[in-house]
């Protein structure tokens, strides 16, 4: 009996011992040690995509300014050389409070907007959550009067937007964003709405490391009696250098802020009332 | 009886067979480029190592993305533009060593040893050979060391625009403490 049992422990032993050493390689006993990191933080280089926002916030204690340009209409012609001779202008200032909370102003030469936002990144993209998430809330300020309104106080002038940003990466190469969208006017023209909803759509590509195809869709949910606006499209052509992210964009909108680019785009692709344009960012 | 000292005997075998090995899973590895624009240093404090005496032998895994830098934004042009991690996210090194007999037994000292071996950086193998430092104390292996890694070595692309800004060869510098392995 004795022996029997010895056997069967020497044995056990002997397998024992050889799952101890079956790990011969250093290198694949260290692989499978390693905790492998899955929280993708890189979905976007910039705050903007063409004229919406993208999940990214930035981190602590980082500022960046961000100069946007919108020329004018290129079928405009020669004559105004492609619309190079008139130019909309956005500037803002742009800080992480946190890793999470981005802060925002700018100052719209089109219609003379001030615009305040906050961004607070939700959830990051990860084992945890197959998207990343973020809130952006805004205000913008009109302060060109309007003629048609008889009356143009504080309120009237005011508007605000809520966006749900939701990017997902899907490959090392390609990024896309789902921004259901809601923009409040306090007074609009009177075939206008004051409440609208949209959504918004867009992607990138990397062709390489530092530069990306870029394209963004506004799509207006809300039915309005007026037919002068269309859905805001804007593609683009993305190059980073270090610190500063170049955006060259066409699109059909010439305002840069939320409520004007996804409720008052006036241009038509189909008509040529493209705007060349550009975001320039730097981050300190 | 008998079979306690047939337990007994065939773990101890079990045991000089499993060797002589050493681990870390909070290894340090930091490394820094002096160029003409701007100085760039980064650590990294979840490298695994881990080293057989008996067998002379040595290896590290680390994950590039666990590479922290001072700035966030220094840290995701690292890991997005020139080692492209989430494509390559390990950098490794295996290597050899000759094993004095003293520290074979463990005697409390400092050693010098040669070690060869490849370190494997952005995808790509280079050999790499550097005498390193380890320190017996108490049961545990002390460790620091230095060598350089040039950046061409290794493909990792800059592009002329900020070619000033990147020293072409980097220091590395490794300090680690490892205990005894257990499974």
């Amino acid at each position: 009996m004795i022996r029997r049992s010895s056997i069967w422990i020497f044995l056990l032993c002997i397998l024992f011992n050889s799952s101890l050493i079956a790990q011969d390689d250093l290198l694949s006993l260290l692989d499978e040690e390693q905790e492998v990191e899955t929280v993708e933080k890189s979905l976007w280089k910039a705050q903007r995509l063409i004229n919406g926002h993208t999940t990214k916030t930035r981190a602590a204690g980082e500022l960046e300014f961000i100069i946007m340009h919108r020329f004018g209409q290129i079928n405009t012609g020669i004559d105004d050389l492609f619309g190079l001779d008139f130019a909309n202008i956005r500037f803002s200032f742009e800080y992480g409070i946190s890793d999470r909370l981005t802060l925002g102003l700018g100052r719209s030469s089109f219609e003379k907007i001030y615009d305040g936002f906050a961004k607070y990144s939700i959830l990051q993209q990860g084992d945890r959550s197959p998207v990343a998430l973020s809130w952006f809330s805004s205000i913008a300020v009109r302060t060109a009067d309007k003629p048609t309104f008889s009356e143009d106080k504080f309120v009237d002038r005011t508007a605000y937007t809520h966006q749900l940003l939701i990017a997902r990466k899907l490959s090392d190469k390609a990024s896309v964003l789902f921004v259901p969208s809601y923009v409040h006017r306090n007074r609009v023209e009177h075939d206008q709405e004051n409440d609208y909803f949209a959504l918004g759509i867009g992607g990138r590509y990397k062709l390489n490391p530092r530069v990306s195809l870029i394209t963004e869709y506004y799509l207006g949910l809300t039915k309005e009696e007026s037919d002068l606006y269309n859905n805001s499209f804007g593609i683009g052509v993305e190059i980073e250098t270090g610190g500063h992210v170049f955006q060259l964009t066409f699109t059909n909108s010439r305002s840069m802020v939320e409520k004007g680019f996804i409720t008052e785009t006036t241009g038509a692709w189909q008509d040529g009332d493209i705007h060349f344009g550009f975001n320039l960012s730097r981050t300190f | 009886m008998k079979r306690g000292l047939v337990i007994v005997s065939m773990l101890l075998i079990g045991c000089s067979l499993f060797g002589q090995r050493y681990f870390t899973r909070t290894g340090e590895i930091k490394f820094f480029s002096e160029a003409p624009m701007e100085n760039i240093e980064a650590v990294n404090n979840k490298v695994l190592c881990i080293i057989d005496l008996d067998k002379g032998q040595v290896a590290v895994d680390l994950l590039i993305k666990s590479f922290e830098f001072e700035k966030k934004l220094m840290q995701e042009h690292f890991n997005e533009n020139y080692m492209e991690s989430s494509k390559i996210p390990k950098a490794t090194f295996k290597g050899q060593f000759e094993v004095p007999d003293d520290l074979k037994e463990l005697e409390n000292g400092e050693y010098v040893v040669d070690v060869t071996g490849e370190i494997t950086i952005h995808g790509i193998k280079q050999p790499l050979n550097t005498p390193v430092m380890l320190r017996i104390r108490e049961g545990q292996i002390e460790s620091s060391f230095e060598f350089m890694v040039k950046v061409e070595d290794h493909e990792i692309e800059i592009p002329n625009l900020v070619i000033d800004n990147i020293a072409e060869e980097i220091l590395v510098s490794v300090n680690l403490t490892l205990e005894p392995y257990k499974r």
